[in-house]
């Protein structure tokens, strides 16, 4: 079994930053060395400020957030980011951002979340998903 | 024999959502002491596959499941090392 895990977060769509987040941390719980890199919507969902944002559903789901946003708060789901602090806090667990996806949008590294620890290139990420388990969300 | 079992701590992770009691339980874990008893109460279902998984994957010591009222379980687990 592969004792690594590694994401790209493409997606900046709650949905999948929820399933994104989760996963994280059941792979940080379970002992895995974690990799998220972080790119176009992805990114943009870890921006500072991010507690503000409005939830967001993919075309399948439109329509849901408020029912979904009532259901979170009825259940005490907690929000993605929680689920990601949490995987790093039980687990070796690292958040890079796509450098070009911080090109595009004018992006410093002062404008995302201290989670973030690095901007890095594609080249970087594909050395840390080595014999990784690899997932595209 | 078996002896009474010492809790030392018990988590209340009844209102967390997975993997909540899960992550609750690996930080109390963390924090105790080699041989402290640790129970934690969790209402989710996946707690009953999650937390014995993670118990053995950890290497300490599962010592049961039992239900804590509803759809609650209480979990015990010996810290080992």
């Amino acid at each position: 079994m592969s004792e690594k895990l590694a994401m790209i977060v493409e997606s900046g769509t709650t949905d999948k930053l929820m399933a994104a987040s989760i996963l994280t941390a059941g792979a940080a719980a379970m002992g895995k060395d974690v990799t998220v890199f972080l790119t176009f919507g992805g990114l943009m969902a870890f921006k500072k400020g991010y507690e503000q944002a409005p939830l967001v559903m993919p075309n399948e789901f439109k329509g849901m957030e408020g029912m979904l946003s009532q259901t979170m708060q009825a259940k005490h789901i907690p929000h993605w980011m929680k689920n990601f602090q949490d995987a790093r806090e039980v687990g070796n667990v690292h958040f890079y951002a796509c450098s070009a996806t911080m090109d595009m949008f004018d992006l410093k590294k002062e404008d995302l979340e201290p989670i973030v620890e690095d901007v890095v290139g594609v080249a970087y990420f594909i050395k840390e998903a080595e014999g990784a388990q690899t997932l595209f969300i | 024999m078996v002896s009474p079992i010492q809790i030392s701590k018990e988590i209340d992770a009844r209102g967390s959502f997975c993997p909540g009691p899960l992550m609750e339980l690996i930080r109390a874990v963390k924090a105790a002491s080699v041989g402290d008893v640790i129970a934690v109460l969790s209402g989710d279902p996946g707690s009953i596959k999650d937390i014995p998984a993670w118990i053995a994957k950890a290497n300490h010591e599962f010592l049961g499941m039992e239900d804590a009222g509803g759809e609650v379980k209480r979990f015990i687990v010996r810290k080992t090392h």
